[in-house]
């Protein structure tokens, strides 16, 4: 009878405890969440980009042969040129030529060079780019594949745009979220706050429970975080999913991302207890 | 005599600015013991307030444990009520916390050491006969077992004055007893000012006192 008694006040003082802490870690959870999703879409978007950008190259006709280390300097973009083999351009054109007919096609042909870029450029550095080859001398013609290439980036920025908004609104939620724990911690701690006052208690005394009970509940929540994304990042059904398109990013760092998700969630519930402590009243 | 506490033509009001005490002056000697009666709503319990810096002077001085009330700091009203005993109608306990750990509460704010602190508690619950309540809760007592637990709060850091807000209001005849004992051995024994508003004063008491009476907003000395 006794143990069970026991096991019963134990339960719901356990009870009573996770209730103190799950309002404010869930809030909390769900910042750290969000955060860390738009942390992982955007390094997978630049990741992307990388691979874009491997692939993208832009194609310059000129009619001499151009000084390479003056073309590098036209744009700060620009990776590396290279000259593209006549025999290429000509095998991509007719493959049914004479060799007689190559060679004299050979002579008359301007040069192609083809030019790739540091990162995968907006269209307004393809733009400037273009303007900045046509504006040179030899340059006849630039074919910078812009159409392909805005779809592209649009489709990224859609992306990006999509993820930024959900991760908006999930802090706007829990802005509110925290807004409501906020007004119910004010009611539960200003008596106590009060109490101690009376007898003289200074403000950093009188809090001391508060800020410690944030600090707390914002460790719970990051701990979980951890959970959740070292879970992620080890789990291989992602790797192969990233894999699938090309994508090789660091979903969770365990050292770097916890401490940024650690002190975002410190930040918060330490400002929580400084609006509760500034907000309280001494009654008359 | 040392004077514990100087109101000079001391005017107190709320907020909503009805002047409650108007213009008094009146002195409290160290060692002390003083009833403050009135009828209900006379501002008995308003000039209490004011005397642990819950409600600032309106007009003229109130100086308390040589601390001038009138646009007091915070940090010198703490300073002061770390040498108060408060004692209110309502208890005013933390509900969330044991019965030691409220009665400690003085002890923690003052600084004292932990087993000076220990000492002081057991000594204390031994008094207010509470001992065997030590591990509960506010709420898991009777309200005479609550205002001694407050009594014994009051009492815990060896304060200079003693604030008591009708103390014995709805207690039963053995709670009371033991509190009027407690403020009275304080009196004698340590030579705490103590200054009690209260409906009735009690018929038996043990100790010299002065009585002020409240009525129309003003103070009067009843011999």
């Amino acid at each position: 009878m006794l143990i069970i008694s026991t096991f019963i006040l134990s339960m719901g003082v356990f009870m009573k405890s996770i209730k103190n802490h799950l309002s404010l870690v869930i809030a909390l959870l769900s910042i750290l969440f969000s955060l860390q999703v738009f942390i992982i879409v955007d390094r997978s978007i630049d990741s992307y980009k990388v691979n874009l950008a491997n692939n993208y190259s832009i194609v310059v006709i000129s009619q001499k042969n151009l000084d390479i280390e003056e073309i590098l300097k036209l744009n700060k973009i620009i990776e590396n040129v290279s000259e593209l083999e006549p025999d290429v351009v000509i095998k991509k054109v007719d493959t049914q030529m004479s060799a007689k007919n190559r060679e004299l096609l050979k002579l008359t042909l301007p040069k192609f060079y083809k030019m790739r870029l540091t990162h995968y450029p907006t269209p307004q550095e393809i733009h400037k780019l273009t303007n900045n080859l046509l504006a040179h001398k030899l340059i006849t013609k630039v074919e910078n594949f812009s159409h392909n290439h805005d779809t592209t980036y649009k489709l990224l920025l859609l992306f990006k745009s999509v993820i930024t908004v959900f991760a908006l609104s999930m802090l706007i939620v829990t802005t509110l979220l925290i807004f409501k724990e906020l007004k119910i911690w004010q009611l539960k701690h200003n008596e106590r706050m009060s109490i101690m006052g009376l007898f003289g208690a200074p403000v950093w005394l009188r809090s001391a429970v508060l800020f410690r009970l944030s600090i707390v509940d914002a460790l719970i929540a990051s701990t979980l975080a951890f959970g959740v994304f070292s879970y992620m990042a080890s789990s291989t059904w992602v790797a192969t999913q990233l894999d699938y398109i090309g994508i090789n990013i660091v979903i969770f760092d365990p050292l770097y991302d916890f401490l940024t998700l650690l002190s975002i969630a410190i930040f918060l519930s330490i400002m929580l207890a400084s609006f509760i402590v500034l907000g309280h009243k001494e009654e008359v | 005599m040392d004077k514990v506490i100087v109101a000079d033509k001391l005017s107190l009001a709320y907020t909503n600015n009805e002047t409650i005490i108007n213009k008094v002056d009146f002195s409290v000697n160290a060692g002390d013991f003083l009833f403050i009666t009135g009828a209900s709503g006379s501002g008995k319990s308003t000039l209490l307030k004011s005397l642990y810096g819950a409600l600032k002077p309106k007009d003229g001085s109130l100086v308390v444990g040589g601390v001038e009330l009138r646009g007091v700091s915070s940090s010198k009203l703490n300073f002061l009520r770390k040498h108060i005993g408060i004692v209110f109608q309502d208890y005013k306990l933390v509900k969330e916390w044991t019965i030691e750990k409220n009665i400690m509460l003085p002890l923690i704010i003052n600084g004292y050491e932990k087993t000076v602190t220990q000492n002081q508690v057991d000594s204390l619950l031994k008094h207010v006969r509470l001992k065997h309540q030590a591990g509960k809760y506010p709420l898991e007592l009777s309200g005479g077992e609550q205002q001694r637990v407050a009594m014994a709060r009051a009492l815990s850091h060896n304060p200079t004055l003693i604030l008591a807000d009708e103390p014995t209001g709805n207690l039963d005849e053995y709670s009371s007893q033991l509190i009027w004992n407690l403020l009275e051995g304080a009196n004698t024994q340590l030579q705490t000012t103590v200054i009690v508003v209260t409906h009735n004063i009690p018929q038996a008491m043990n100790v010299d006192y002065k009585h002020f009476h409240i009525e129309y907003g003003s103070i009067h000395e009843v011999n």
